[in-house]
C-alpha cells in the first residue's frame, strides 16, 4: 500500500486532462443567448469611451455600443457584462472566448485584421494621434518636439506612429513608455516628459485629469489615422454580421432622424426606409438571427449614434469634443452606413 | 532502506503483484507520465486549435520582423527599424545591467547594515534593526512606485538643472554624466592597465605561496594596486592624456549629449538595492553570529589585530553560512527587476513581454522566451555560486 | 561605584554610545539623522498636514504636508474596492468568522487545534465564498470585478497560501520519492517556477491560460490570477516543507516501517505531523512573502490595496494635489507593514517556542 498519495496525484492530473478534453464548439449568438448576457471587452478607464463610476456603473461611447448589441439581442440594454481589459489583454480575451465583442477604442489596422485573429466590423470613432504639451512651451507643430521626451502607452499604434513620424523627418526624441495610460499621464503631470501622446480623443479625456488643465494645449497637428471600431473573433460570420449591422442601424437611425424620444411615433412613419429599419416592413432581423424589431430596440434603449456621441464625448459631456469628421457623410463627415434593404 | 514488503493478511495470491512495491512504482510512474503527457498534449492541441481557428500567426518568424518603435535606453545598437529579435537583446542587456549593478550595491550596503546591527554602539544597532524591519515588511512594488514619483517630484526640471562639479547635471529627466571620448593612444593605456592586472594576479599568487610556506604576511593588495595603476598612469600622462569628455549641454527640452542615467533606472536601482540589502543584512548578521565565540577569542589570544580577526578568522567562516542564502537573494533581485514594467524602465519584461507581445500578439512564443531567459539566468547564477561555495568550503580542513 | 539610577544610566551611555572616539562620532551622526527624519516626518504627517476638506483643493497649497482627507474619504474604497456599500457587512462578517478560527489557533495554549484547522480549511472557505460572492438565498450576486482593496489582497494571499499547501506537500514528497520519474517531474516543476519572476507567471495566467483551454471554457480573471499565485507559491511551499521532512530523523521512518505501516500511513501519521510542526515559522514567512507579492496583481489589472490606491491617485482628478501620491502610498505602505510586521513577530515567537521545546 505504498505511494497511495502519489497515485492520487497522478489520478488527479489524469482527471484534469480528461475533463479538459471534453469540449464542443457552438455559434457565438447561441452561446450568448444561452448564457443570458453579452460579454463585452472595454477599456479599464477612459473618460467618454468607457469608465466606471464609484458604484461600478459603466458609461461611454464604447459602452453604449455594447448596450446597443445587447438591446438588439435581448431587448434589454442591461444584459451586458463589461470586462475591463488592458491593452495587452484585449486581443487574447477575444481570441479565447472570454468576451464576445471587443469595444475598446481599438485602431483598425491590417495586421490586426488579418494576422491576429480579429475581424473589425466598422468604425465608431474616426480618430487621429495628437500631442498634449505645456502652453508655456509655445509650440506650433509636432516637428518642433525634436529632442523632447514624450510619454506614451506601450502596445499601441501610437508608439509606432511617433517612431515613424520622427524617423521620416530624421529627428530624434526620447520615448518614455508605460504599461498603463494612467502611469504615463501621472509621469507627464510630474514633468517627466515635454509631451504626452495618444489618440486625440484620449488627449481631451486625459487633460481634464491634469492638475491645471488650462496650462496645457493639444497641438493642432494630427499625425495618423486611427479608425476606432468594434471587433469580433474570426470564423463566425453570423455574429460578425450582427455586430456590424448593429453599428449600421445605429448610424442609419441618426441619418433618418429616428431618436430615442421619437422612435415610438416613427414606427407609424410612412417612410419605407424608416419602416425597414424599425422592422415594420420586411424581415431583416431574420438574417442575423434576431427578431424584426432589433433596430427599434437599439434606438429605444440607447438612442442613435449622434445622441450617444453628444452624451458621452460631445457637447453634453465634460470632454466637449467637436464632431468634425465623426459627422454623417451628408453633413460632411466620414460615417457612411450601407442601407437596410 | 525505507521499503517494506509486509502485505496485509487478507492479501490473496492472484493479486500479489498489485502489492509489489516495484510493480506499483512502475505503474504509478507510467500513470504520471501519461497524465502529464496528456495534460501537455491537450494544452498544445487546444492552443493550436484556438490559434488556427482564429487565423493567428504562430512560430518564431516574428523575431525577424521590423519592430518600428523606439526604446529609451539601449546598450546595444538599436533603431526603430531594427527587428523584434534586437528588441529582445536590448531588453536582456537592460535587465542584466540592473541586475549586476543592483547586486553589487545591495551586497555592499547589506554588509554595512548587517555589521551595523552587530555594532557595539547601541544607537547604530537599533537604527539597523529599524531599517531592516521597515523595508522588509513593505512590498517592493510600492517602494519602487514611491521612489519613482519621489524622484520625479524632488529633482529639478531641465530648465533648472542642478549642475554639479565635473559637468554632471541632475534633472528629473535623468542624471547626465560626461561621456568619455576615445582618442588615438588610449589603446596603449589599456594595454598597460591589462599588463598591470596580470602582474597584480601574479603578485597575489606569490604572496599566497609565501604566506603558506613561511607564514609571513605580504601587503599584496597594495602592491597589486600599485602594479595596476602606476604603469597605466605613466603611459596615460606620457601620451598627453589622450581622452576627452563630451559634456551634457542645455538643449531645447533636455540636456543634450553625455551619458544619461534615466530616472526610471535610478528609481529601480534605489528600490532594488535598499530592499535586497535589508535581506542581505539579516543573512550577514546570522552568518557572523554563527561563528563560535571561541574562534575570535583564540585568534585574539594569538595576538591578531581585531581587524585581522575579522578578516582572517570570522569572515571566511561566516561566508560559508552566508553564501547559499546570498545566492537566493541575488536571484530574487534579478527576478524582482522585472517589476521595472510598473515604472517604465525598458527591461526584458517591459519591452519584450510587454511591447513586443502587444505589437505581435504572439503571447505564447513571447512569454515562453521570457520565462526561458529568467530560468537560464537562475540556473547559471546557481551554478556559479555553487562553484564559489565549493571553493569557500575547501577552507575547512 | 555608586549604583544610583543616574550613575547607572551614565555608565550605560558610556559603554553603549560613547565607548571610543569613533563610536562617539558615529553616535552623533546617527542622532542627527534620527532627529531630521523624526522632525521631518512629524511635520509632514501632523503639523503641516491637511486634516479636513472634501477634495484635493484643500491640500493644494504650498508647503502642505500629508493630505489625510484623501485617505479618509476613500477609506471604504481602499478597504473593500467597489464592493457595493450596503453589502459590505458580508465582508466584515467573513472577517469575524475567519478571526473566530484564527485567533484561538494562534494562541498556543488553546486546545482543539485539529478542529479549528478543519473549520478553517473546510467549513470557513465554503461559508466565506457564499457570503462574499452571493447569488444564493437572498444574497445578491457580487461579481469579482467589484472586489478590491485590502479585501482582495487578503483573498488572494489566503487562497494562495491555503491552495498551495496541499500542492506543496505533494511536491515535497514527490521530490524525495525513490521513483525517478516522479522525483524529476517534481524537481522540474519546483525549479522552473522558482526560476521565473511572478510577473511572468501572472502574465501567463492572464494572457496565455485562456489560449490553453477549449474555446467555450473561460475563467474569471480573479480565478486565473489565483491559479497563478497558488502554483507559484506551491513551489516555494514545497521547499519549506522539504526542509521539515529532512529534519525528521531517519529513525522515525525506520520505526514506522518496522511497525508495518504503509507509505501513506507513515507519512500521514508519523512524518508529516512532525515535519509540518517544524515548518510553521517557514510557512508564516511564505505567507508574508505572498502577502507582499499580491501587490503584483495590479500589473494584470486587478485592484488590490496598492492597485486601488494607485488608481485613485492617478485617475481621480478631484483629489489631485502635490501630496496626494505620497499620502496614498504612505497609507498603503503602513497597512502592508502592520500586517507583515505582526506576522513576522509571530513567526519569530513560534521559532523561539519551537527551539525551547527541542531543548526540553
Amino acid at each position: 500500500m505504498r505511494h497511495r498519495t502519489q497515485i492520487l496525484t497522478a489520478a488527479a492530473l489524469g482527471l484534469i486532462a480528461v475533463a479538459s478534453a471534453t469540449h464542443a464548439q457552438s455559434s457565438t449568438l447561441d452561446s450568448v443567448k444561452k448564457r443570458g448576457d453579452l460579454r463585452c471587452g472595454v477599456n479599464i478607464g477612459l473618460a467618454g469611451f468607457s469608465a466606471p463610476d464609484d458604484k461600478g456603473e459603466w458609461t461611454g461611447l464604447d459602452v453604449d455600443f455594447c448596450r446597443a448589441v445587447a438591446s438588439a439581442i435581448f431587448k434589454d440594454p442591461t444584459k451586458v457584462k463589461f470586462v475591463p481589459l488592458s491593452a495587452k489583454e484585449r486581443f487574447t480575451a477575444l481570441q479565447s472566448g472570454e468576451i464576445d465583442l471587443l469595444s475598446r477604442n481599438t485602431t483598425w489596422t491590417m495586421s490586426r485584421d488579418t494576422q491576429q485573429g480579429l475581424a473589425f466590423v466598422g468604425v465608431t470613432y474616426y480618430d487621429g494621434q495628437g500631442f498634449l504639451v505645456k502652453k508655456s512651451l509655445d509650440l506650433k507643430s509636432v516637428a518642433q518636439l525634436a529632442g523632447a521626451s514624450i510619454c506614451m502607452q506601450t502596445g499601441t499604434t501610437n508608439e509606432l506612429n511617433v517612431a515613424d513620424y520622427f524617423r521620416t523627418r530624421s529627428l530624434t526624441y526620447n520615448p518614455v513608455v508605460f504599461e498603463k495610460n494612467e502611469e504615463a499621464v501621472a509621469a507627464f503631470n510630474l514633468g517627466r516628459c515635454d509631451a504626452y501622446t495618444t489618440d486625440a480623443s484620449g488627449l481631451y479625456a486625459q487633460r481634464i485629469k491634469l492638475a491645471d488643465p488650462s496650462a496645457y494645449v493639444v497641438l493642432p497637428e494630427i499625425i495618423s489615422k486611427e479608425p476606432l471600431g468594434p471587433a469580433v473573433r474570426q470564423g463566425d460570420d453570423q455574429w460578425a454580421n450582427l455586430v456590424q449591422w448593429t453599428l449600421f442601424a445605429w448610424l442609419n437611425a441618426e441619418g433618418l432622424g429616428v431618436t430615442q424620444e421619437n422612435v415610438d411615433e416613427m414606427i407609424n412613419s410612412g417612410n419605407p426606409e424608416i419602416r425597414r429599419l424599425l422592422g415594420t416592413e420586411g424581415e431583416y432581423g431574420l438574417g442575423i438571427g434576431l427578431d424584426n424589431d432589433w433596430a427599434y430596440q437599439i434606438v429605444k434603449n440607447v438612442g442613435n449614434y449622434g445622441q450617444s456621441f453628444e452624451r458621452n464625448v460631445g457637447k453634453g459631456s465634460r470632454l466637449d469634443i467637436a464632431r468634425d469628421q465623426n459627422k454623417l457623410w451628408k453633413d460632411g463627415g466620414l460615417h457612411y452606413a450601407p442601407p437596410i434593404r | 532502506m525505507a521499503s517494506t514488503r509486509n502485505g496485509s493478511p487478507q492479501e490473496t495470491q492472484s493479486f500479489a503483484w498489485l502489492y509489489d512495491p516495484r510493480t506499483r512504482g512502475i505503474i504509478l510512474q507510467i500513470a504520471l507520465l501519461v497524465g502529464v503527457a496528456a495534460f501537455f498534449i491537450e494544452i498544445g492541441l487546444n492552443t493550436a486549435a484556438n490559434l488556427n481557428a482564429q487565423n493567428i500567426a504562430t512560430g518564431f518568424g516574428f523575431l525577424d520582423r521590423t519592430a518600428g518603435f523606439d526604446i529609451s535606453q539601449t546598450l546595444v545598437p538599436y533603431k526603430s527599424t531594427s527587428t523584434y529579435g534586437q528588441v529582445f537583446w536590448v531588453g536582456l542587456t537592460n535587465t542584466l545591467l540592473v541586475a549586476v549593478i543592483g547586486i553589487v550595491l545591495a551586497t555592499v550596503f547589506g554588509f554595512v547594515i548587517g555589521l551595523a546591527r552587530l555594532s557595539s554602539n547601541w544607537l547604530v544597532a537599533r537604527l539597523g534593526t529599524v531599517y531592516v524591519e521597515t523595508i522588509r515588511n513593505v512590498p517592493l512594488l510600492l517602494q519602487l512606485l514611491a521612489w519613482y514619483f519621489t524622484l520625479l517630484i524632488a529633482l529639478p526640471s531641465p530648465d533648472a538643472a542642478l549642475e554639479l562639479p565635473l559637468g554632471v547635471g541632475v534633472t528629473n529627466r535623468g542624471l547626465y554624466l560626461p561621456a568619455p571620448v576615445w582618442e588615438p593612444g588610449l589603446g596603449a593605456v589599456l594595454i598597460a592597465a591589462l599588463a598591470g592586472i596580470a602582474g597584480a594576479v601574479a603578485i597575489g599568487i606569490w604572496a599566497r605561496r609565501k604566506r603558506l610556506a613561511t607564514g609571513e604576511q605580504v601587503p599584496a593588495f597594495w602592491y597589486g594596486l600599485a602594479v595596476v595603476v602606476m604603469p597605466a598612469l605613466v603611459v596615460f600622462l606620457s601620451l598627453g592624456a589622450p581622452i576627452s569628455f563630451e559634456y551634457p549641454t542645455p538643449g531645447r527640452f533636455n540636456l543634450d549629449g553625455g551619458i544619461v542615467l534615466l530616472p526610471e533606472l535610478m528609481a529601480l536601482l534605489l528600490g532594488l538595492t535598499l530592499y535586497t540589502a535589508a535581506f542581505i543584512a539579516e543573512i550577514v548578521r546570522s552568518g557572523i553570529e554563527a561563528v563560535p565565540r571561541g574562534q575570535k577569542e583564540a585568534a585574539a589570544a594569538l595576538g591578531l589585530h581585531p581587524w585581522q580577526v575579522q578578516r582572517l578568522v570570522v569572515i571566511p567562516q561566516a561566508m560559508r553560512v552566508i553564501i547559499p542564502p546570498l545566492t537566493n537573494q541575488y536571484l530574487n533581485l534579478t527576478k524582482n527587476s522585472s517589476l521595472a514594467v510598473a515604472i517604465g524602465y525598458p527591461d526584458l519584461v517591459s519591452v519584450f513581454a510587454g511591447t513586443v507581445l502587444n505589437q505581435t500578439n504572439q503571447a505564447v512564443e513571447v512569454i515562453l522566451i521570457t520565462m526561458g531567459v529568467y530560468l537560464a539566468i537562475s540556473l547559471l547564477t546557481a551554478l556559479l555560486m555553487n562553484w564559489f561555495n565549493a571553493r569557500m568550503a575547501l577552507v575547512e580542513r | 561605584m555608586d549604583a544610583g539610577p543616574i550613575a547607572r544610566s551614565v555608565d550605560w551611555l558610556r559603554t553603549n554610545l560613547f565607548s571610543s572616539w569613533g563610536n562617539t562620532i558615529l553616535t552623533l551622526i546617527c542622532l542627527t539623522i534620527v532627529w531630521y527624519v523624526i522632525v521631518g516626518f512629524v511635520d509632514w504627517a501632523i503639523f503641516s498636514a491637511v486634516f479636513a476638506g472634501s477634495d484635493g483643493s484643500a491640500c493644494n497649497k504650498p508647503d502642505a504636508g500629508a493630505c489625510w482627507p484623501f485617505v479618509t474619504h476613500k477609506l471604504g474604497l481602499f478597504m473593500y474596492g467597489r464592493y457595493p456599500d450596503p453589502e459590505r457587512w458580508r465582508i466584515n462578517l467573513t472577517y469575524v468568522l475567519a478571526l473566530a478560527g484564527l485567533v484561538p489557533l494562534m494562541i498556543p495554549r488553546v486546545p482543539g487545534k485539529l478542529w479549528l484547522s478543519i473549520y478553517l480549511l473546510t467549513v470557513f472557505p465554503i461559508i466565506g465564498f457564499i457570503l462574499v460572492r452571493g447569488g444564493v438565498f437572498w444574497l445578491p450576486h457580487i461579481p469579482t470585478e467589484l472586489w478590491g482593496g485590502l479585501f482582495l489582497t487578503l483573498v488572494v494571499a489566503s487562497v494562495g497560501i491555503v491552495a498551495s499547501f496541499p500542492i506543496g506537500i505533494l511536491l515535497a514528497l514527490g521530490r524525495r520519492s525513490e521513483l525517478p520519474i516522479v522525483r524529476w517531474a517534481c524537481i522540474g516543476f519546483i525549479e522552473v517556477v522558482r526560476g521565473v519572476p511572478l510577473v511572468t507567471v501572472l502574465f501567463m495566467a492572464s494572457v496565455m491560460l485562456p489560449l490553453f483551454l477549449p474555446p467555450d471554457v473561460t475563467f474569471d480573471k480573479l480565478l486565473r490570477a489565483l491559479i497563478g499565485v497558488a502554483l507559484f507559491s506551491a513551489a516555494y511551499m514545497a521547499e519549506v516543507i522539504r526542509g521539515g521532512l529532512q529534519a525528521i530523523p531517519r529513525g522515525q521512518y525506520e520505526a514506522a516501517d518496522a511497525l508495518g505501516l504503509s507509505y501513506g500511513q507513515k507519512m500521514a501519521f508519523i512524518v508529516l505531523p512532525q515535519a509540518l510542526k517544524l515548518v510553521i515559522p517557514g510557512i508564516v514567512n511564505s505567507f508574508i512573502a505572498l502577502f507582499k507579492d499580491t501587490s503584483l496583481v495590479l500589473i494584470i489589472g486587478l485592484f488590490d490595496l496598492l492597485g486601488i490606491v494607485q488608481q485613485s491617485i492617478s485617475s481621480d482628478a478631484k483629489w489631485f494635489s502635490p501630496q496626494t501620491a505620497a499620502t496614498g502610498y504612505f497609507f498603503a505602505g503602513l497597512i502592508f507593514w502592520i500586517f507583515c510586521f505582526s506576522m513576522s513577530r509571530y513567526s519569530a515567537f513560534l521559532e523561539r517556542r519551537l527551539a525551547g521545546g527541542e531543548r526540553q
